[in-house]
């Protein structure tokens, strides 16, 4: 990316004043290599969306930012209803509520290891991966529109999960203000079969150990300590969301002209939050919020129960569950007011710091638990927001490494057999159903996740608590 | 024979994928758009899998838009649903465009997943780097960047 035209603030900010139709500026937060590496689209698109009505402060990239869709992947923007703002469905993206959840094993690296081709073999049997797999869930219509309301909350009541584990997700495991009316036909059909399935791309079932700890005191209050084993889920709303996605991207790109909304790429499809297809794809976004909610915790029951089978004892409390594709509705202080605002995150990550309401009881002294997924076999983090994030972006941070190079690129570079035995050799046993597949998440395709969490650290996003290697990666 | 004959016919290569940072770009070819539909969505099957896709059953599908980029996006998110609901993959596509209004059927079979090993779920096709156009040599090239 060319930098000339940006000013460097700090280390870490880099800020392109507003010109043109830009009515607010860009704040692009990374070191000068990340930066360097960015494509001008990220430019480009982070410009585009500084140009939608109602948007606050600024148009943020994460250290993670790369070329998306309309917004940039690592893009936050906050919208207010009260002055024109939007709801942007491409903002959101197409993978709704699209998040990550790690829950604790309360096991140790050496417990792993002598059952640890067992596990990752029971696990690739027990959690449906990929294209063409099916869960053993199919929602009637009734059951549909309660999932659709009731998110993690309908799947405890189902019996998949625990009452504990709604303290430790996004909105006690329920967004209000779901529609299940609002969501077509289409979505649900989609969706019928698809509960308690991962999907594939880069979404994945990790067995992680916690290979460094950064802050052994947040470390210790979210009960994680070196060579102990957690496990992530990487998923979201699954065939739901993609339809809706796509279903109000097209109504959102032929209504915005009648609201008098210029859009620079049609991928910035958006609407007026007080319009009514606004206020529709809300009422829709919420429900798949739900079903994304819903899923990760039939995911993170059926994780359970193959631990249970090895390990008795193991329990599986969830650390937490965080999304990075979605719009919320949040309370902030713009210049000494207290607003509203419908805070886009599109691969990105919410980083409350200590103290924020919304947060368990025992997580509120030291602030939320951040994830940040890397690639297959390379490490993930855990992070810690930080105070300081709600003056920089909204409290949010990074989401993950963000990829290097095109699944193209990665295609004719590796091949999927030869990173399953490397990385076997390695200790990380690789479970998916498709090699090419492998090969496109090749973990050189992506960046370096160290790089990106050390400046997301550095800009005051959020802090660095845990450095996770994987044991065992389930992939569709 | 008749039916291998179409197969091998309609099986002339004239679609690519293309580079996208985090997900795809398919491409396709031919005289009319709708030939062009036709080979964008056999880029689309190859984003999931290279192996054969056997034509053992057909499905029809209809979609429409105010132009005829919107029209690639209608057709391929369609062919993305029927692939998901009926978890089939599909190999040869016949489309006829008559004003704004798309009339495709679907030739496939349903995923097996040791014989097609599908490498990616297409979630929905984007208006990234969407264009329906007709070259100076006449032909016709339907692009756009789908997310997986």
């Amino acid at each position: 990316m060319d930098t000339t035209r940006f000013t460097q603030v700090d280390p870490t900010t880099w800020r392109l004043e507003p010109s043109g139709a830009m009515r607010v500026p860009v704040l692009i937060y990374a070191d000068e290599r990340l930066v360097s590496e960015m494509d001008d689209k990220v430019i480009a698109q982070a410009t585009n969306v500084a140009t939608l009505p109602g948007i606050v402060r600024g148009s943020y990239v994460m250290p993670d930012g790369h070329w998306g869709y309309g917004f940039p992947i690592g893009g936050v923007a906050a919208f207010d209803p009260d002055h024109g703002g939007v709801v942007s469905a491409g903002g959101v993206g197409f993978d709704i509520s699209c998040g990550v959840r790690t829950m604790l094993t309360g096991l140790s690296v050496s417990d792993i290891l002598p059952k640890q081709k067992e596990l990752a073999d029971s696990l690739f049997r027990q959690i449906p991966a990929g294209v063409g797999s099916t869960g053993a869930i199919t929602l009637d219509a009734i059951e549909m529109e309660e999932m659709l309301a009731g998110g993690a909350q309908w799947a405890v009541a189902r019996g998949w999960g625990d009452e504990a584990d709604l303290d430790r997700i996004e909105e006690a495991g329920r967004m209000t203000g779901a529609q299940p009316d609002c969501v077509s036909d289409r979505a649900k059909e989609r969706q019928r079969e698809e509960m308690g399935t991962l999907g594939s791309g880069n979404h994945y079932l990790e067995v992680q150990a916690v290979a460094e700890i950064f802050d052994p005191v947040v470390a210790n209050v979210f009960g994680i300590a070196k060579d102990g084993v957690v496990v992530t889920i990487h998923c979201g709303s699954r065939g739901l969301g993609h339809q809706i996605g796509s279903e109000f991207l097209k109504e959102m790109v032929m209504t915005a002209g009648e609201s008098g909304i210029v859009l620079p790429d049609r991928e910035l499809a958006c609407a007026p939050i007080n319009s009514e297809v606004g206020q529709r794809y809300l009422g829709a976004m919420r429900a798949a919020t739900n079903c994304a909610l819903a899923n990760r915790e039939i995911l993170g029951h059926y994780a359970r129960r193959v631990f249970t089978h090895f390990f008795p004892n193991a329990e599986l409390p969830i650390l937490f569950d965080v999304s990075h594709n979605t719009c919320k509705v949040e309370t902030h202080i713009v210049e000494g007011k207290q607003r509203e605002l419908f805070v886009h995150r599109k691969g990105a990550t919410r980083a409350f710091g200590p103290g924020h309401a919304s947060l368990p009881a025992a997580l509120r002294l030291v602030g939320q638990p951040v994830l940040i997924g890397g690639s297959m076999g390379t490490s993930s983090y855990i992070l810690v927001g930080d105070a300081r994030s709600e003056a920089q972006a909204f409290s949010s941070a990074c989401h993950g490494a963000g990829r290097a190079m095109s699944r193209h690129a990665a295609l004719r570079q590796w091949s999927g057999r030869k990173i399953v035995d490397e990385l076997a050799a390695q200790g990380i046993l690789i479970r998916s159903p498709s090699s090419r597949g492998v090969a496109e998440e090749a973990p050189g395709a992506y960046k370096d996740v160290g790089a990106v969490v050390a400046a997301a650290e550095r800009a005051g996003l959020a802090r660095r608590v845990a450095r996770l290697r994987p044991l065992i990666c389930v992939k569709g | 024979m008749s039916s291998d004959q179409s197969s091998q016919r309609i099986a002339v290569d004239r679609w690519e994928h293309f580079a996208h940072d985090a997900d795809i770009g398919i491409r396709g070819w031919g005289s009319t758009p709708a030939e062009a539909f036709e080979q964008a969505a056999r880029a689309l099957t190859a984003v999931v899998t290279q192996a054969t896709v056997v034509p053992r059953a057909e499905v029809g599908v209809s979609c429409s838009a105010p132009d005829l980029e919107l029209l690639l996006v209608e057709w391929l998110n369609a062919i993305i649903y029927e692939m998901a609901v009926r978890r089939m993959l599909f190999g040869q596509f016949v489309v006829q465009i008559e004003k704004g209004q798309l009339k495709g059927t679907l030739r496939g079979e349903p995923v097996d997943i040791a014989r097609h090993a599908p490498a990616a779920e297409p979630k929905g096709a984007t208006y990234t780097s969407l264009k329906v156009a007709q070259g100076v040599d006449g032909l016709w090239s339907a692009a756009c960047v789908v997310d997986v």
